[in-house]
């Protein structure tokens, strides 16, 4: 059985598939049950679109801080969840794993089991709702979750910068994220020469210019030549992440992969993409996230090789895992021993996932094999 | 259970003085922090490196006997008791700091390092490690993990599992896998997060890789009195409200102020309710949003309020709070701390009833609690001298876990189920849900070895005997909370 929500992700959710398993649309299986702004908590049905969540808290001034993406493109609380996504909003106070506190899900004896609660603090029994996000749907079906929530800033500033080389941009990127200032994100990406940085704050407006200020200078110290550094306010500014979050920057028909990793391997990755068939990119939480735009050549020359193959096993060379959201997803080569024949298709690329860990887990949870195996 | 051709095989591992059998050795490792369980294990070992739990963990598995992993043995809950004919995996000597990378902002340590250690190694690059358990002084690393354990601080940033990345684990059978990594992000099923808060029933960690953050700029404490417990609720709820998001949000009733006068002499205001917000951040910020505190706290009418502006001002209003607990210990010669959740709207609910439990049962329950996140920590009073006082004390505990099942909260926020509230987990989670936690345990420890007994309800409760508080604490040295 396979779940699909709001088919954002069609690389997880709407892949062919050569066995007969069965596609379940949940993006049906929509609505808030419960929203206690006083509580900073709502419970919501898994196919309730995040960007219909959103709007609703934000009538209380609050919202999830994580930037959930792709909410523009229809994504779902379930889907957005079970793909284990948080977006550049991330960096400042932890990712949907951190915000994710509660959910109802359906294993894969067809029972429906609650997991977590719904108060903020809770350390009882396992912990489920961490289990489910990035399970994409292989360990049970979502039903319902229950989130925490914060207020959020009554203002947002960004500081831009952009620096002639990569290695400029690390050292930038070293002293912002250690240096005292409360970031809610760190993004950067190559431009049309060079790199540009952006990093934003945010909080009670009186004092922004102030606070965007020191951050222009750290910015600056942390590097030998910067070029121009510029701030963004008010909506020019929630426009740039809002093109973050909907993944605007991608271009039209390519993939969409994203590679968690540390700033520390950044350089290397560039080397390794320098000679590879990339499109574009953006780096995220602060040098923590990669996402890689990958040409979605879906019918390739003979003796081509396809594109998420080739990234398959650039990201083996790297030691890193991808995950392929958007675009065809197309391993074609055995991962392990056998797990997958040649050919198959798996959004899941580069190192390993399973470990000895998660198949226990998942023989508890579907002893009979209802889901996508790992 | 025949222990003794494990012992054997240990012995060929373990040098005597690492491998404890005699009464006399295995004293020490009796209880935890929660002494009114005592149970003596067939042997102690004593490993220095992760090769040796390993193996322990393995031998343990093919002579099918259970292990329990220690840490310092602070659990309030009875998570490190050892199981009777089992083996305790004490890992004190685990303590290396492997790497500190200020760049990448984490730290990797071996599960028996203290809590209070990494942001002392970590404060030269100007970090620090979030979580601060009041026993951060003593409290391991591993014991955080298993409990995910949490502080007065973590209302802004969470708690234990916000704060790991990934691990490094000997499953129940010895076999060892990694689990997360290093970077903030990762793909698959959160593995490191599901591994938290599992109170040693998945394996022992070997090696731990922690999120470090930059210390905060600057911090504003106030301290605000009020008449009643219910006006303290209030400005909460007001602070809350104002979309303001304060590192702490503390309150301590009537009784409690009282324990910290005479335990700490912390020179609080004589007053039913006292409230503690702080603020942390960077300094303009900090100082804006300070400004719009206090006109919120203005408006709620309290008696009195103390700003502090300087460290100094502000380790005297924490000196009280952080001394509470340890200092109720001087108003009556045993108490039990309970920890349970409620929504934080039902704050006020809460208080009331267990005012009304507390005036029934004729037994004084003070209260101090992280309001920000509804955690509740009521500590009951009893003299254990007296002949059923400790079981009438429980009783009231148990009333208060209901209590708050009812309101739709937890039954523990920070101090784990252990042995302590097995019979209430069950409470809070039905027939399947019970079944599921069942059989993923079963699935990852097919023969039940890892902390056999704990968190899952098993058949009969251990009796309990009355011991006191924890020797350190009794000194002095660690506080509850
Ligand atoms: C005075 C006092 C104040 C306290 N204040 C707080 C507080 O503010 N907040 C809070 O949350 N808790 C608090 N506690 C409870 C306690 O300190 C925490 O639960 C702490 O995390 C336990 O750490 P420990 O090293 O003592 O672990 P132990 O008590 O030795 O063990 C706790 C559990 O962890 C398991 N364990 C230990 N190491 C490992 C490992 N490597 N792998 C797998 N499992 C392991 C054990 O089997 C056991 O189940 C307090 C306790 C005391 C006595």
């Amino acid at each position: 059985m396979r779940v699909r929500g709001g088919g954002s992700k069609p690389a997880l959710s709407l892949r062919s598939c050569q066995d007969n398993a069965e596609t379940l649309d949940l993006s049906g299986l929509k609505g808030v049950i419960d929203y206690q702004p006083d509580e900073y908590t709502f419970t919501a049905r898994a196919g309730t679109r995040v960007a219909d969540m959103a709007a609703l808290l934000a009538e209380e001034g609050q919202y999830l801080p994580f930037d959930p993406p792709l909410a523009e493109r229809g994504a779902t609380l379930g889907g957005t969840v079970a793909a284990g996504l948080s977006g550049a909003g991330r960096y400042r106070y932890g990712g949907i794993r951190d915000f994710l506190i509660g959910i109802r899900f359906v294993d894969g004896r067809g029972q429906e089991i609650r997991g977590g609660g719904t108060v903020v603090k809770n350390a009882a029994g396992f912990d489920f709702p961490k289990l489910f996000v990035g399970s994409l749907g292989r360990l049970g079906i979502l039903t319902e979750l229950t989130f925490k929530v914060f207020p959020q800033p009554a203002a947002f500033a960004t500081v831009a910068a952009e620096f002639d080389g990569l290695s400029d941009l690390l050292g930038a990127l070293n002293a912002v994220t250690r240096s005292a200032i409360d970031l809610h994100a760190v993004d950067f990406a190559p431009a049309k020469e060079g790199w540009t940085l952006w990093v934003r704050i945010g909080g009670l407006p009186t004092v922004l210019q102030e606070r965007a200020q020191a951050l222009q200078s750290v910015v600056s110290t942390g590097v030998g030549r910067t070029s121009r550094l510029s701030l963004y306010r008010e909506q020019e500014e929630g426009n740039l992440w809002k093109t973050a979050r909907s993944m605007r920057w991608l271009t039209e028909g390519a993939g969409l992969v994203r590679i968690p990793l540390t700033p520390q391997r950044i350089p290397a990755v560039e080397e390794a993409l320098s000679g590879a068939n990339a499109t574009t990119r953006r780096y995220s939480v602060g040098g923590n996230l990669l996402w890689l735009g990958w040409p979605d050549v879906s019918a390739p020359e003979e003796g081509e090789r396809e594109a998420p193959q080739d990234l398959h096993c650039l990201l083996l060379d790297l030691d890193l895992q991808g995950i392929q959201l958007i675009g065809r997803a197309r391993r074609g080569i055995a991962q392990g021993k056998g797990d997958y024949g040649e050919g198959e298709e798996s959004p899941l690329l580069g190192r390993q996932l399973q470990n000895a860990f998660l198949r226990r887990i998942a023989a508890a949870l579907d002893p009979e094999g209802r889901f996508e195996p790992w | 259970m025949n222990v003794h051709p494990l012992i054997e095989a240990l012995s060929r591992i373990y040098e005597t003085d690492r491998l404890l059998t005699r009464p006399a050795q295995l004293m020490a490792y009796e209880s935890d922090a929660l002494t009114a369980f005592q149970q003596r294990p067939a042997a102690v070992v004593i490993p220095q490196d992760r090769a040796e739990v390993i193996e322990t963990v393995r031998l343990c598995h093919e002579h099918n006997v259970p292990f329990v992993a220690r840490g310092s043995g602070t659990s309030l809950s009875g998570g490190s008791l050892p199981i009777a004919e089992g083996i305790v995996i004490a890992l004190n000597r685990l303590d290396r700091i492997l790497r500190l990378d200020a760049e990448e902002r984490i730290a990797v340590v071996e599960p028996g390092v203290i809590n209070l250690k990494v942001s002392e190694a970590a404060k030269p690059y100007g970090l620090y490690y979030a979580p601060d358990p009041s026993s951060q002084s003593i409290c391991t690393i591993g014991g955080n993990v298993a409990f995910n354990s949490g502080g007065a601080h973590c209302l802004k940033y969470g708690m234990t599992s916000n704060h790991v990345l990934g691990m490094t684990v000997a499953l129940p059978d010895g076999e060892v896998v990694e689990l997360g990594g290093e970077s903030l992000e990762g793909v698959g099923p959160d593995l490191p997060g599901f591994f938290v808060g599992s109170e040693g029933l998945f394996g022992v960690a070997l090696e731990i890789t922690l999120r470090l953050l930059p210390i905060p700029q600057t911090y504003r404490t106030v301290l605000a009195a009020y008449d009643t417990l219910h006006a303290a609720g209030d400005a909460v709820t007001a602070v809350v409200a104002s979309g303001l998001l304060p590192g702490a949000i503390e309150i301590m009733d009537a009784l409690a102020i009282k324990a910290a006068e005479v335990g700490a002499k912390a020179g609080y205001p004589t007053a039913p309710a006292l409230l503690i917000v702080e603020l942390e951040g960077e300094e303009s910020a900090v100082e804006a949003e300070f400004a719009q505190l206090m006109q919120l706290i203005e408006e709620t009418a309290p008696v009195e309020v103390r700003m502090a502006q300087t460290a100094d001002e502000r380790a005297r209003i924490w000196k009280g709070r952080k001394a509470a607990f340890s200092a109720v210990g001087r108003l009556a010669p045993d108490y039990i701390v309970q920890d349970g959740v409620v929504p934080r709207s039902r704050l006020g609910d809460a208080l009331a009833e267990i005012d009304r439990l507390s005036a029934g049962y004729g037994i004084e329950v003070a209260n101090v609690f992280h309001a920000g996140d509804g955690n509740l920590h009521p500590l009951i009073l009893f003299d254990g001298r007296e002949e059923g006082a400790l079981e009438r004390a429980e009783e009231l505990a148990g009333e208060i876990l209901e209590l708050c099942v009812e309101l739709g909260g937890s039954i523990t926020g920070e101090h784990g189920v252990g042995m302590e509230k097995r019979a209430f987990l069950p409470k809070m989670y039905g027939p399947l849900e019970m079944q599921a936690m069942e059989d993923v345990r079963r699935s990852v420890d097919s023969r039940s070895l890892s902390n056999r007994g704990k968190m899952l309800p098993v058949g009969e409760a251990e009796s309990l005997t009355h011991a006191g508080p924890h020797p350190l604490e009794k000194a002095g040295v660690i506080f509850r909370e």
